[in-house]
């Protein structure tokens, strides 16, 4: 199987302080990858870095076959390609969410508008959101806007779907209707890259779990090895303090 | 982190990388530079071959009577930056404070709120020089005692009330803006309304407003020369003066000129300190 994605030595850091260390990362086709590590190890940096919301220094991201890292890399022609859920669901809240989720149908992937709405709209019923199509985002409950978000990247038909600690925000009873979604989203063959602290989920739904620290990754595997017997001593250390 | 920072040399892919952002930026500098030159000497040509550009530049670009008219004008001018002076401080407060009681809710405040409303339709809507003649010559005319009769103070007085009325409506649309989670989070740690407005949601409001309170502001700087029209010498005044006795108008270019030299240095003052103060936020 080839990698879709693949990063080499990525390196950045903030204001002199190096979050990525020369991390390496390989994201095959249909791979479901958890990354997991404690607050400030880089996992959003790294995911921020993948669809070039950052600019990294040092390294190289191959996305199917091209290198991405290249600064002659329009950047929207691969976020066009790569979808992304963040953390605090940033919906646009002066659109509805109908038209949260046709504008980048209609404005980037030149969908004609009826069909991106029918298209949102069957998103939107599937993850039973479907009343809420014309509400505006503010006036949804977190879990609803979580969905509504996971529901706008997924609109435009995205190959690789990043998604950052999307359940972070949510109160545990939300935590369970956003994941169902991305569990349905994994079993349906999309690639997935997902910061998350719900180690149970990913130990569910993962084929790859990495544990970053020290912006690299110092372990990866399958959920059952990673969780069940790992190697290095700081992901024992790790795995004990979460689950205490 | 420090024995990784010391370590680290960039690769030769990052070297290579580093070399072509550095040619990307350096055409778009190369395009830039062209671009605005080619527009600048073409809008020139274009002013300088028109028909009656002999007859203008004599008029409006004789620089023995932009020498002459020169200290005039200055002391003129000086007028004018008196005025902007007093007035915008009065101007910022006055806004702020209006803007702030059409915010009230308690039902004591009606009346303050009326007034506060009559007043900026009142004065949005009338053309600022019939609000300086009126001050000029209507209130000295009342012969109140008491009552200052300087043509200084009258017209920054009707300065003054203009612009409060349009600042008070930018700081009301930047109250305005301000998310209601921050209203509710202040309100949640037990503060008052008014310590909520005080606290949390004016400074919010203000550092949006910005861009457009300049606007208000360099557009108050250049309508101190209003005051002309009830015969105060500023620098358009003199300028004009100097124009009907020389017959040549190159002495409105001087007064355009002083203008210029302070709105802009501020326009582009605010900009640096707006940009200062998102970084810092953002912590950047």
């Amino acid at each position: 199987m080839t990698a879709l994605l693949e990063a080499k030595g990525l390196r950045k850091s903030y204001r002199g302080k190096v979050v990525l260390d020369g991390l390496d990362l390989v994201v095959a086709e249909h791979d479901v990858v958890c990354l997991i590590g404690a607050s400030g190890s880089g996992k959003s940096t790294l995911l921020r870095c993948l669809n070039l919301l950052e600019t990294i220094e040092d390294g190289i991201i191959t996305f199917d076959g091209r290198e991405i890292s290249d600064p002659l890399v329009d950047p929207r022609s691969v976020r066009r390609e790569i979808g992304m859920v963040f953390q605090a669901y940033n919906l646009f809240p002066h659109l509805s969410v109908l038209d949260n989720c046709t504008l980048a149908q209609v404005r980037v992937h030149g969908v004609a508008k009826d069909e991106a709405a029918d298209r949102a709209r069957q998103l939107l019923a599937r993850f039973g959101l479907a009343d809420k199509a014309d509400a505006h985002p503010d006036a949804l409950s977190g879990g609803q806007q979580q969905r509504v978000a996971l529901v706008r990247a997924m609109c435009t038909r995205p190959r690789l779907l990043l998604l950052d600690e999307i359940t972070a925000a949510l109160d545990p009873e939300l935590v369970g209707e956003v994941l169902e979604i991305v569990r349905a989203e994994a079993e349906a063959g999309t690639t997935l890259v997902l910061a998350t602290h719900e180690m149970s989920f990913a130990r569910e739904v993962a084929t790859k779990v990495c544990f970053l620290d020290g912006g690299r990754v110092l372990e990866q595997g399958p959920p059952e090895q990673l969780f069940g017997d790992p190697v290095e001593e700081r992901t024992r250390a790790f795995l004990a303090r979460v689950r205490s | 982190m420090t024995q990784s920072e010391v370590s680290w040399v960039p690769s030769e892919r990052e070297l290579e990388r580093q070399a072509v952002r550095r040619r990307l930026r350096l055409q778009q500098t190369v395009i830039a530079t062209v671009v605005t030159v080619v527009v600048a000497v073409g809008l020139a040509l274009l002013i300088v071959s028109s028909p009656g550009w002999d007859r203008v530049r004599d008029y409006f670009l004789s620089w023995s009577h932009a020498r002459d008219s020169f200290a005039a004008i200055a002391e003129g001018f000086w007028i004018n930056i008196r005025i902007f002076l007093v007035a915008e401080p009065c101007v910022l407060v006055l806004g702020a404070l209006v803007a702030i009681a059409r915010q009230t809710t308690s039902p004591w405040l009606a009346p303050v709120r009326l007034l506060a409303t009559g007043y900026t339709d009142l004065f949005r809507g009338v053309p600022s020089i019939m609000v300086v003649v009126i001050c000029g010559i209507g209130i000295p005319a009342l012969g109140l005692s008491g009552v200052t009769s300087s043509l200084f103070w009258l017209t920054t007085f009707a300065l003054v009330l203009c612009y409060g009325a349009y600042v008070a409506e930018v700081f009301r649309a930047g109250i305005l803006a301000i998310h209601p989670t921050q209203v509710a989070s202040a309100e949640a740690l037990a503060l008052t309304r008014a310590q909520t407005m005080r606290f949390v949601v004016l400074p919010q409001a203000v550092r949006r407003v910005v861009p457009p309170l300049m606007n208000d502001l360099v557009s108050l700087q250049k309508d101190t020369a209003l005051i002309s029209a009830v015969g105060v010498f500023e620098a358009l005044r003199a300028a004009q003066d100097y124009q009907g006795y020389n017959f040549n108008g190159t002495p409105l270019l001087v007064a355009a000129a002083y203008f210029l030299v302070v709105a802009v240095p501020l326009t582009r003052l605010t900009d640096w300190l707006m940009r200062r103060q998102i970084e810092k936020e953002q912590g950047r």
